[in-house]
């Protein structure tokens, strides 16, 4: 159990590191952007700009997150 | 593949490959200089040996079973969240929200810890420095896996991808024997800042061309402007940067990103945070 336990950590600290908040921003920003390509919308020249543009605003909204506390 | 593109390539796979074998080294110069030089590098070789299996077994796995748009969607994922934790610390760092990272400082908390440490032998080698030096060559060595096999698959250029960052961990590993000691002059927090704006610039650009295997044809999302959007969403995330620095930087501190270099400090230790 305790390597299993080591072994999730690991993977933990590798993918998520710090902070979680990091983490989360991306996989809500990309989660839209998922769903907005899943709907049709890659085909469009705005689709990558405004899912960067997501990245970026999930990005601020985590980082002020984390000086606010 | 342009010249100028094999040199960038060349150049961003050292960068960010060279960050990671510094920590990797502090971590095995601390359990060697305080525990054991045997079970560190006994650790070490495990875990090069470990991490050779594994980018056997996932480069395999990537290349066999996964279509190109989800592996970008996969890697590019993974490099947003490494490059916008480096460029969040860069950011608060910078500010003055965090203090700034140093190797120095590292060490001796790796070294005090170590001392601290009860001694368990096991197969003849003291457990504590073989496990922490394996466990942080591994996991540093699979950013590193993981750095060139997104920048070189992506580029279509795999060996300068593997030499950009082969030659970041020999002149690591040589400059660790000749001082060792930590890389205490190593600009760190420029490197990081650098290497956050790098990974989140290609993490975005890939994750986002990736998000295309969930349309019906399965096949990447096109940039407007191709490859040269690259330079865009690069100056994108530096704007950003900068802003949030200002923005949330507190009185009457200064940038430390762009502070000039300061002399070594009286204990001789020389201190990243007066040189970068």
């Amino acid at each position: 159990m305790r390597y299993v336990t080591g072994f999730l950590r690991f993977w933990y600290d590798f993918v998520v590191g710090d902070d979680w908040k990091i983490a989360a921003a991306v996989a809500v920003a990309l989660g839209l952007g998922a769903v907005a390509a899943a709907a049709g919308a890659a085909g469009s020249a705005l689709f990558a700009p405004a899912v960067v543009a997501a990245v970026a605003a999930a990005f601020v909204v985590a980082l002020l997150a984390d000086v606010r506390r | 593949m342009s010249s100028g593109t094999v040199v960038g390539l060349a150049v961003a796979t050292f960068v960010a490959s060279f960050v990671e074998f510094v920590e990797a080294l502090t971590i095995v110069l601390a359990m060697g200089m305080t525990r054991s030089w045997k079970s560190a590098w006994a650790g070490t070789l495990t875990a090069l040996v470990a991490l050779a299996a594994f980018t056997a077994a996932a480069g395999y796995a990537l290349a066999t079973w996964l279509p190109e748009a989800a592996l970008q969607l996969a890697v590019g994922t993974l490099l947003l969240i490494f490059g916008l934790q480096w460029l969040r610390k860069a950011v608060l760092r910078s500010s003055g929200r965090k203090a700034l990272h140093d190797e120095a400082e590292e060490f001796a908390e790796q070294t005090a810890a170590a001392r601290r440490a009860a001694g368990e032998t096991r197969l003849g080698l003291d457990w504590f420095a073989f496990v922490v030096s394996f466990k942080g060559v591994f996991l540093e060595g699979v950013e590193v896996v993981f750095i060139i096999i997104t920048f070189g698959l992506n580029a279509h250029n795999m060996p300068v991808a593997v030499a950009g960052a082969g030659a970041a961990g020999l002149l690591v590993i040589g400059l660790g024997a000749a001082a060792a000691r930590p890389l205490t002059r190593v600009p760190e927090n420029m490197l990081k800042y650098a290497v956050g704006l790098l990974l989140a610039t290609f993490g975005s650009f890939w994750a986002i061309e990736g998000l295309g295997v969930l349309t019906p044809g399965r096949h990447s999302v096109s940039w407007p402007a191709g490859s040269w959007s690259l330079l865009v969403v690069l100056a994108g995330w530096l704007l950003l940067s900068r802003v949030l620095i200002a923005a949330l930087r507190r009185n009457g501190r200064p940038d430390p990103v762009a502070a000039p270099a300061a002399p070594e400090a009286a204990s001789g230790r020389a201190i990243v945070i007066e040189e970068v």
